[in-house]
């Protein structure tokens, strides 16, 4: 029987001003996967943030070592993935948010799922089993479950939380979503499992909490609103 | 499959059409080729009923779904005492913060 192949998995963070949380997340992440064995990289990708989030990437890296931190500066957010996956050497590759809304905690579980059925893509959702969110109140979780509802019954996805945006690819994967998928934002997101859906790709889900520190200062606008419902229609009527 | 290779809008689309022309043959049919009075009298305002059926199923199953949206305490509290650990580590290791 061959011996199975040595894993790595390269994290893509996507950051705008986050000085302040990306040495935490960084240090969860070199924590979690320390403690579970894990071979790792992070790959900070950062879109010209003003408050310093380079600096404190660059001593980061003087910290834990330029093997395991790579840094991309100056690419518009959109293709911030784009340009993170070329990057990136892991055959596993974890997006996920730098502000602390998604813990590192639930990495080793998407590994466990991901092997446990062999999965393309192991999302994690924040809609089922014991899958949460910290920091909302009603309004914010009723649009939230108003607009899960809407796209379930439009797209029929086949997974719980479209607009996550905390999961696990295998590389080839991704990279043959990326070539597909137009969308920007939210909709991205969604996007990326639908046409997953379409290319055969399986999905597994983990439930996950997503701690939201910031809904008190950003509420969620009409134009993100709008957008958002732009964005599924266009999904509905293309895909 | 011609469900895959339509888009989702088409499969609507095809659907409403096929029971749609179902009903109109049925309920809006001449005289002479009229299903039996009560079946009619049935089918007549059958897709308001339905319509009606999918709004209170929609609004049950949000609210439902909104009801038992789990609220993740022990998670923020633990994301706070990581926070620290974090913090403190970090300092040690010579992060100005």
């Amino acid at each position: 029987m061959a011996a199975p192949r040595p894993e790595r998995v390269s994290v893509l963070l996507p950051t705008y001003n986050e000085r302040d949380n990306l040495p935490l997340v960084v240090w969860l992440l070199e924590r979690t996967f320390s403690d579970s064995g894990i071979d790792f990289e992070i790959i900070i990708i950062d879109d010209g943030s003003p408050d310093g989030t380079q600096e404190v990437a660059q001593q980061l890296e003087k910290i834990y070592g330029s093997d395991k931190i790579v840094m991309l500066f100056l690419f518009p957010s959109g293709t911030a993935y784009i340009h993170g996956m070329k990057f990136a050497t892991g055959n596993f590759i974890v997006i996920m948010d730098a502000d602390l809304s998604h813990h590192p905690k639930f990495i080793p579980e998407f590994i466990r799922k991901q092997k446990e059925g062999n999965f393309d893509i192991v999302s994690g959702t924040r809609y089922k089993g014991n899958g949460g969110v910290y920091g909302w109140d009603l309004k914010r979780k009723l649009i939230s479950r108003g607009a899960n509802f809407l796209t379930q019954v439009l797209l029929r996805p086949g997974a719980s939380d479209l607009t996550g945006s905390f999961r696990l690819y295998r590389k080839e994967v991704l990279q043959k979503l990326m070539e597909k998928c137009v969308s920007k934002g939210y909709v991205f997101q969604m996007e990326m499992i639908v046409r997953a859906r379409q290319m055969g790709f399986t999905i597994g889900e983990v439930p996950i909490s997503f701690v939201d520190r910031v809904y008190g200062e950003s509420k969620l606008g009409g134009n993100e609103i709008v957008s958002f419902l732009k964005g599924l229609l266009t999904l509905f009527a293309t895909t | 499959s011609l469900q895959a290779a339509m888009t989702k809008l088409g499969q609507w689309l095809c659907g409403l059409a096929l029971l749609g022309s179902a009903w109109a043959a049925l309920a809006l049919a001449p005289p002479g080729l009229q299903p039996p009075a009560p079946l009619r009298q049935a089918l007549l305002p059958l897709p308001v009923y339905l319509l009606v059926a999918f709004g209170c199923y929609s609004l049950a199953t949000v609210g439902y779904r909104l009801a038992t949206f789990n609220d993740c305490e022990e998670a923020a509290a633990e994301l706070q005492e990581h926070i620290r650990a974090a913090r403190a580590d970090l300092r040690r290791r010579g992060l100005p913060l």
